[in-house]
């Protein structure tokens, strides 16, 4: 991808996903890309929204990015800690979430996940790690939004293995933002990041990627979204706050 | 029978047995690591391993050879990366196969629950448009009997034993722990017996926010080792060692750096052979 001054691709990815969150909306994150969005998400315009983890911290609010679901701060930080079969069963399957937030590292053009195997599923290639909270916080939750990188080893035509069946109102890339408007509720590429070009996101993809007739370039992160995120990633609580 | 404060070494020989479905549980928080080297050092084989997150601890205890099969939901080396001996096990049989029974975080949960009350399954919403009832014996469907939903039933998981690390007991062997609990509580109640080493032994059990409370005669054992959730953390005691995870990614890359590994540790239970 072009460089583009300022700020890289994986800022923008996390920058347009933070965005997807509305604010006071209940989001279950997942670990990685989807929960530094989220995070943003709270320190930017959405100051209400409630961070849910599956290790059952609900409304955790940590200073700074967890680097697993587990970590004490999100319990420290947390509204109530619950254990984790509960958040399963009397929070997420009994619809109180509002948004599952999940990567994955494969997805199709319904936006169904692999985070299984590689190759067959008796002798893999890869060994991926597993379901985790996935298919449930995709059958849960009233929206699910996938946040992954925009490649060729991600985007298949067939996945090796569905783990998750998720039909999610957004999945937003490193190249750009798709929306599930085309026939059949296939994805569609609605918008490109600043440098990202159409071709290159259809190079990126094992099939033929539909793209709006009215493809728009995604907002460049603003000063505040930036700042926001690079203290977040650098654990600077004293500059964010809490 | 009721728990009395024993020595690790002791509880995990009269407590843990080879061929054992043995669950080492905690959800990032409160992993037994101590009691899992213990394991190792008494040679334990042909173990069928329980846990939702199997993670450093599991890439050790697989990689030494001590697993027939692996129980689980997610496996990998949170924020750092893949867990390349299970990796091994799964892609390339080595040091032996290893047999996967595998489940959703939900599946998991609700099996373990179902464990613990005593009942043969449980349910929940959920595999359904997935692949992982093909690959697997233990999700069937079920027809509510009341409306007629479908849902998925998951068989009771009942492990022989379990143990989990928590943070006080007092001098009767009852037990507290705090924190992120995960599924502490289903995994001892589901158990036919569970091992619990503590940070600490308190003359009494001062009641904490969210505590859970396990009391002294439903366990079969109870430890005092202080540090045995290291390089996982017990709130209140330690912090997670965030170094050591990220270290873990090389040591376990390569089968001859793991093996040399182990023998440095005085972990080697004479069962696996670096080739």
């Amino acid at each position: 991808m072009t460089p583009v001054a300022g700020w890289t691709a994986a800022e923008m990815m996390a920058v347009a996903a933070a965005r997807e969150l509305r604010d006071g909306q209940v989001c279950f994150v997942g670990i990685g890309l989807p929960s530094t969005a989220a995070n943003l998400a709270r320190r930017t315009h959405a100051p209400e929204v409630v961070l849910v983890y599956e290790s059952g911290t609900i409304g955790a609010k940590p200073s700074r990015l967890p680097l697993s679901i587990g970590d004490g701060e999100l319990a420290e930080t947390a509204d109530l800690v619950v254990s984790v079969p509960e958040v399963f069963a009397y929070w997420l399957q009994a619809g109180r979430i509002d948004v599952g937030f999940l990567g994955a590292a494969q997805l199709d053009r319904l936006g169904n996940l692999n985070t299984t195997v590689i190759g067959p599923y008796d002798r893999p290639e890869v060994r991926l790690p597993g379901a985790g909270g996935a298919p449930e916080i995709a059958a849960g939750a009233h929206a699910v939004i996938v946040v992954l990188r925009h490649s060729r080893r991600a985007f298949v035509e067939v996945l090796d293995f569905v783990t998750t069946r998720a039909r999610p109102e957004v999945v937003v890339t490193d190249l750009g933002v798709l929306r599930p408007t085309g026939p059949g509720d296939e994805l569609v590429l609605h918008s490109l990041h600043p440098g990202a070009t159409v071709e290159e996101a259809r190079a990126a993809t094992g099939w033929e990627l539909l793209v709006a007739d009215d493809v728009v370039e995604t907002p460049a992160p603003s000063a505040d979204e930036l700042g926001a995120l690079r203290a977040l990633v650098a654990g600077d609580a004293a500059v964010v706050g809490s | 029978m009721s728990a009395v404060l024993r020595p690790l070494a002791e509880a995990i020989a009269d407590h843990v047995r080879d061929g054992d479905v043995v669950a080492l549980e905690g959800f990032t928080h409160l992993i037994p690591f101590a009691a899992g080297h213990e394991l190792l050092r008494q040679g334990r084989a042909d173990l069928h391993l329980v846990r939702m997150t199997p993670d450093v601890l599991y890439d050790q205890l697989i990689g030494a050879g001590c697993a027939r099969a692996l129980t689980f939901s997610w496996g990998g080396n949170p924020g750092v990366g893949s867990l390349h001996r299970l990796r091994d096990a799964v892609e390339h049989g080595w040091p032996r196969p290893l047999e996967l029974h595998e489940h959703s975080h939900a599946g998991m949960a609700a099996r373990y629950g179902a464990g613990a009350a005593g009942l043969p399954f449980g349910v929940l919403r959920g595999y359904a448009g997935t692949d992982l009832p093909a690959v697997s014996t233990e999700v069937a469907a079920v027809a509510c009997p009341f409306t007629g939903e479908v849902l998925a039933a998951v068989p009771a998981l009942r492990p022989d034993v379990t143990v989990v690390h928590a943070q006080q007991a007092d001098r009767a062997g009852n037990v507290q722990l705090w924190g992120i609990t995960g599924v502490h509580k289903e995994a001892v109640l589901s158990a036919r017996r569970a091992v619990v080493t503590v940070e600490e032994v308190v003359d009494e059990l001062v009641p904490r926010p969210g505590g859970i409370v396990l009391p002294a005669w439903i366990l079969a054992a109870v430890c005092h080792v202080p540090g045995g959730a290291h390089p996982s953390y017990a709130q209140g005691y330690s912090e997670r060692d965030n170094d050591w995870y990220a270290a873990w990614d090389e040591i376990s890359r390569d089968r001859v750096a793991f093996s040399a590994w182990l023998a440095d540790e005085g972990l080697l239970p004479g069962v696996a052979v670096a080739t």
